[in-house]
């Protein structure tokens, strides 16, 4: 009799996706190369669903919407060399807004690790500043331990991509997987808040006049929209949230102010300014809320700062009460110890929010073909569990301060990168994440292009995404810039030889319908949500409509032009 | 105003890449940085001596724990502690400026590792005052060569 009996010997390869498998991936989305051989193999003895996209940076983008539209950790696959460079976009994307990603790379075989060889790059060193963590494996064996720690960093805390690197030999070679016990003694997931701080931030809420929640991705993050609208509610406390903050109250709540920041809402940028307690949850006071500003911005405010990275608190702004914990959490244990404290008297802060509200509302043209108007559209026809993903640009503005987004995630957009080109494979992989809901891709000429091969993956796994393209043959927000603050002088923004996109999209076998009236608009959304697949929805737009209102480069939040 | 921070670190290839990539990255001055083995086979301690003010220091130390190879980091600079450094430092010397020199060394309490025709090396250890005192004192007969090793530093006890 065998000593080893029941031990069993396994590549790499089976080993890796047998610890997938137990970390509850269904689905990963891949593009194959020599490196990877071994694993591609594999793959065909697996039940885990391979999304094959058409060009790297795809398949990360599409990992990073399915991650966004779920909650669950995204898991992409490329391989060496260019396979793995054409990723660092799409991780540097994910890393700034911080979402769950395993990112799975192939490498050259060990010996020939550092020796410049075919399709070898040092990906660990090149991702090093864009990945919550990384690994470089040596030995099959720890694998299991490795994948485990890989999905517990990138899921928990401030969740962020992690990155494994696999040799094509580590893959091929045979042996007894070691067991998956994780060792990360480095590493603290926070969780509570300091109950002193928590009580300390409910005196102060009960007793101020002028309060402003600001929200953003965190809330969405810990799923803490529910607490907060009760929070809001029971005190009577406005909102504004960030880009990354939409949805986390449902568009049209009686508390949401809106949209604060460059492109924020008048009444929500007056309203950060003058309030005298900030309620900051989940948010990191980036540039486009604060202009760069740290120090203009909510001066007259008494700043509670609720946050799960410790690295944030009092990172721009000074703050008076830092709590550091998961948003549901810090605001579930508030909402409770709140009932021992008197409601804050607000009634007059919101007749001057409302009086705000009245006089500087969102305007744009309705009696004509604008971008504002298609947006609207679309959300009258569509229903409350549509996802709208956008590219980046003027369309993703307009998309943040029209389109009605009922709850969290459904609303995906690249904020803290910006990245062109994310919407079309973000989308995909939105649709292929929550096939029962309808999605919504809002793209611009110049977006659109960027990541347009990926046409191919959504014809192909029929997937029933509906592009609006908003067409104004130009690269509007850049376009719009020179022509507020470089006296119109006009460089490289016109989108020069764009194709017909129509036909584009039918070449892929995908139907696509243009618009260039203002009298089509609702009939022609009305046929493509109709149309059971995906649909191009084209619409012919002006160049010289603006997002408005815009914060000058350099001013402070209160000098809004166009507001 | 310079800090000098300890920090616990995984003992793994590619730990003081990461650390370094950090302060590269955020434009965080590093003084000096100092790695050594602990009695944990898994752990390095570093010793990094970063200029800046408060505010700076407190991103700098959140900004560090937040990597996962990073295990905790503590600021010794307004704690009492023990600081030493230790220095190699050839120094020209002909038969005129010889005795002076080693007159210096004496009085810094140094020792002579090497000698030359017309060098010294001396290794000197001390607190970092000690050492850049040293040097201020003799490059005047013409510094060679210097090699430093950053400073390391230890709590006191309490008891």
């Amino acid at each position: 009799m065998s000593m080893n009996e029941g031990k069993k010997e396994l590549t790499g390869a089976a080993i890796l996706l047998e610890a997938l498998q137990k970390e509850g991936v269904d689905l990963i989305f891949g593009y194959p190369g020599g490196v990877l051989l071994p694993l591609y193999d594999a793959l065909l003895d697996s039940p885990i669903r391979h999304i094959l996209a058409r060009h790297e940076q795809g398949v990360v983008h599409a990992a990073d919407g399915y991650a966004r539209v779920t909650g669950k950790v995204g898991v992409c696959l490329a391989t060496s060399g260019p396979g793995a460079t054409n990723l660092v976009t799409g991780i540097t994307n994910a890393y700034m807004d911080s979402i769950p990603l395993v990112v799975l790379t192939g490498q050259v075989v060990t010996s020939l690790l550092g020796t410049d060889s075919f399709q070898e790059a040092d990906i660990t060193g090149i991702t090093m500043p864009i990945t919550k963590h990384s690994y470089l494996v040596k030995d099959a064996r720890e694998i299991p331990r490795i994948v485990k720690e890989a999905f517990y960093l990138a899921g928990t805390g401030r969740p962020g991509p992690v990155l494994i690197d696999l040799p094509k030999d580590v893959l091929a070679m045979k042996v007894e997987p070691s067991p998956a016990d994780i060792n990360l003694r480095g590493y603290q997931v926070p969780g509570q808040g300091d109950s002193a701080k928590i009580a300390e931030a409910a005196k102060a809420l009960s007793e101020c006049r002028k309060p402003v929640i600001y929200v953003g991705g965190g809330v969405i993050t810990s799923g803490a929209g529910g607490v907060l609208r009760q929070l809001a509610e029971k005190a009577s406390l406005p909102v504004v949230t960030t880009l990354m903050g939409i949805g986390c109250l449902p568009y049209e709540h009686p508390n949401l102010l809106g949209m604060v920041g460059l492109h924020g809402a008048v009444a929500a940028n007056y309203a950060v300014d003058d309030c005298d307690l900030l309620l900051a949850v989940g948010v990191r006071f980036d540039d486009r809320v604060t202009s760069g500003l740290g120090h203009l911005f909510a001066t007259k405010a008494k700043i509670i700062h609720i946050d799960i990275d410790l690295a944030e608190i009092a990172k721009v702004v000074r703050t008076h009460i830092p709590i550091v914990g998961d948003a549901r959490l810090v605001l579930e244990e508030l909402l409770t110890v709140l009932e021992g404290f008197t409601a804050p008297q607000v009634a007059d802060w919101w007749d001057q929010l409302h009086a705000w509200q009245n006089y500087y509302p969102m305007r744009y043209d309705k009696d004509r073909l604008t971008p504002q108007l298609v947006i609207e559209c679309m959300g009258e026809l569509a229903g409350k569990d549509t996802m709208v993903i956008t590219d980046v640009g003027q369309h993703q503005m307009w998309a943040a301060q029209v389109y009605p987004v009922a709850k969290s995630r459904n609303f995906v957009t690249s904020g803290g990168l910006g990245t062109m080109g994310f919407g079309l494979p973000a989308a995909m992989g939105a649709q292929i994440a929550r096939p029962n809901d309808l999605v919504f891709l809002i793209t611009g000429d110049g977006s659109f292009q960027m990541c347009i091969q990926e046409l191919a993956t959504i014809a192909y796994n029929k997937l029933p995404v509906k592009i609006v393209l908003l067409n104004n043959g130009v690269l509007g927000m850049v376009r719009q810039l020179q022509k507020f603050f470089y006296g119109e002088r006009y460089s490289q923004t016109d989108l020069d030889g764009n194709p017909d996109f129509v036909k584009v999209a039918e070449a892929y076998g995908i139907r696509g319908i243009r618009v260039d009236s203002y009298e089509q608009v609702r009939s022609a959304i009305s046929e493509g949500l109709k149309h059971p697949g995906p649909v191009l929805l084209e619409f012919m737009v002006s160049r010289d409509d603006d997002v408005l209102p815009i914060v000058p480069p350099g001013k402070p939040i209160t000098e809004m032009l166009g507001g | 105003m310079l800090h000098t921070l300890a920090a616990l670190v995984e003992n793994h290839p590619g730990v003081l890449t990461r650390v370094a990539g950090l302060f590269a990255r955020r434009a965080y001055n590093i003084d000096s940085l100092s790695v050594c083995q602990t009695d944990d086979p898994e752990l390095s301690r570093m010793t990094i001596v970063v200029n800046g003010d408060d505010q700076v220091i407190e991103q700098v130390r959140n900004q560090l724990n937040k990597l996962v190879i990073v295990h905790s980091v503590t600021d010794l600079t307004a704690e009492s502690v023990v600081d030493r450094e230790l220095a190699l430092i050839r120094i020209q010397v002909s038969s005129e400026t010889r005795a002076e020199v080693l007159q210096t060394v004496d009085i810094f309490r140094g020792r002579v590792v090497d000698m030359g025709r017309t060098n010294l090396t001396v290794e000197l250890t001390g607190d970092v005052e000690k050492i850049d005192g040293f040097i201020k004192a003799v490059r005047p007969y013409g510094l060679l060569e210097m090699v430093r090793t950053g400073k390391i530093a230890i709590l006191r006890s309490e008891t």
